[in-house]
């Protein structure tokens, strides 16, 4: 049995009011889910004005589009696929920044089908990396190096935790599309990191 | 059953995304076993790629990129837009 003060029922509620045009509610969903939904825009933009354009953008189109919410889902989930999409529209619409070739980042094979150089341990745990705020900043500017195509699908798979089918709808593309972008990022990211990792810095 | 040649560090890493994920058909899945159990540079190249994964997870996802406050003037702005 669903209680009173769950998320479902708290989002019925805002729902129904939402959907009565009443300006309050929309205000009181504003507030409580614009935090949320910055510091996910926050990870497709480097400029913090596009982050925020995207969630404006992403509010107006929740706005209008209140009568589609379907009483199954949360509004939270919602709103984040919502705030995904403005996103995504936004990266399209704007002219792509020179990027590097993701090629010279994946792994190199002989002739007989060994990686070139071997692949070997990395000194500690990302957990215990992690600690340190130089390793969150250098995994950070490592995804922000992946070439766009890459770096969203990582983002979208591995951050965002869409599915491969709901990632590949929204980009218009097909499930091993995604797949192999994702691996092919996952790929480069962990080329970039492993010097850090191996203590070569 | 024929010993059949291993498969290659390539075809391993090639397909290593449908083998963490559990998508290879059994006899592909037992293949990838096979080479894993001799080839140490794959065992440590499927480690640090799943710690790469939750690197990328935990890094944009720290606590201190939290928002904390409501930011007021974006809220006032997309409250103006509707």
């Amino acid at each position: 049995m669903i209680s009173e003060s769950s998320p479902r029922a708290d989002d019925a509620a805002l729902v129904a009011k939402l959907r009565s045009g009443d300006s309050g509610a929309f205000e009181q969903l504003v507030r409580r889910d614009t935090p949320r939904l910055l510091r996910v825009a926050r990870r497709f933009f480097d400029s913090e004005e596009d982050a925020r354009d995207a969630v404006q953008d992403a509010f107006v189109a929740a706005f209008r589009s209140i009568g589609d919410f379907e009483s199954s889902a949360l509004l939270s989930t919602w709103l984040h696929r919502i705030v995904i999409n403005a996103c995504l529209m936004k990266l399209r619409s704007r002219r792509r920044k020179p990027e590097e070739d993701i090629e010279q980042y994946l792994p190199r094979f002989l002739e007989d089908g060994h990686q070139v150089e071997s692949s070997a341990a990395w000194n500690e745990s990302a957990e215990t990396a992690l600690q340190r705020a130089e390793t969150c900043n250098i995994v950070r500017a490592a995804i922000a190096r992946l070439p766009e195509s890459y770096r969203v699908v990582l983002t979208l798979r591995d951050i965002e935790e869409l599915t491969t089918d709901e990632v590949a709808q929204m980009l218009g593309t097909t499930p091993n599309a995604v797949k192999i972008r994702l691996h092919r990022g996952r790929q480069a990211l962990r080329t970039l990191l492993d010097p850090h990792m191996r203590g070569k810095k | 059953m024929s010993a059949a040649p291993y498969i290659t560090c390539r075809e391993l890493i090639t397909f290593l995304g449908d083998y963490l994920a559990g998508e290879l058909p059994p006899a592909q899945n037992h293949e990838f076993e096979r080479h894993l159990a001799v080839c140490a540079s794959c065992v440590q190249y499927i480690a640090t790629y799943q710690e790469t994964i939750r690197m990328a997870k935990t890094a944009m996802t720290a606590p201190e990129l939290r928002i904390e406050d409501v930011p007021e003037d974006l809220v006032r702005a997309i409250l103006a837009s509707i």
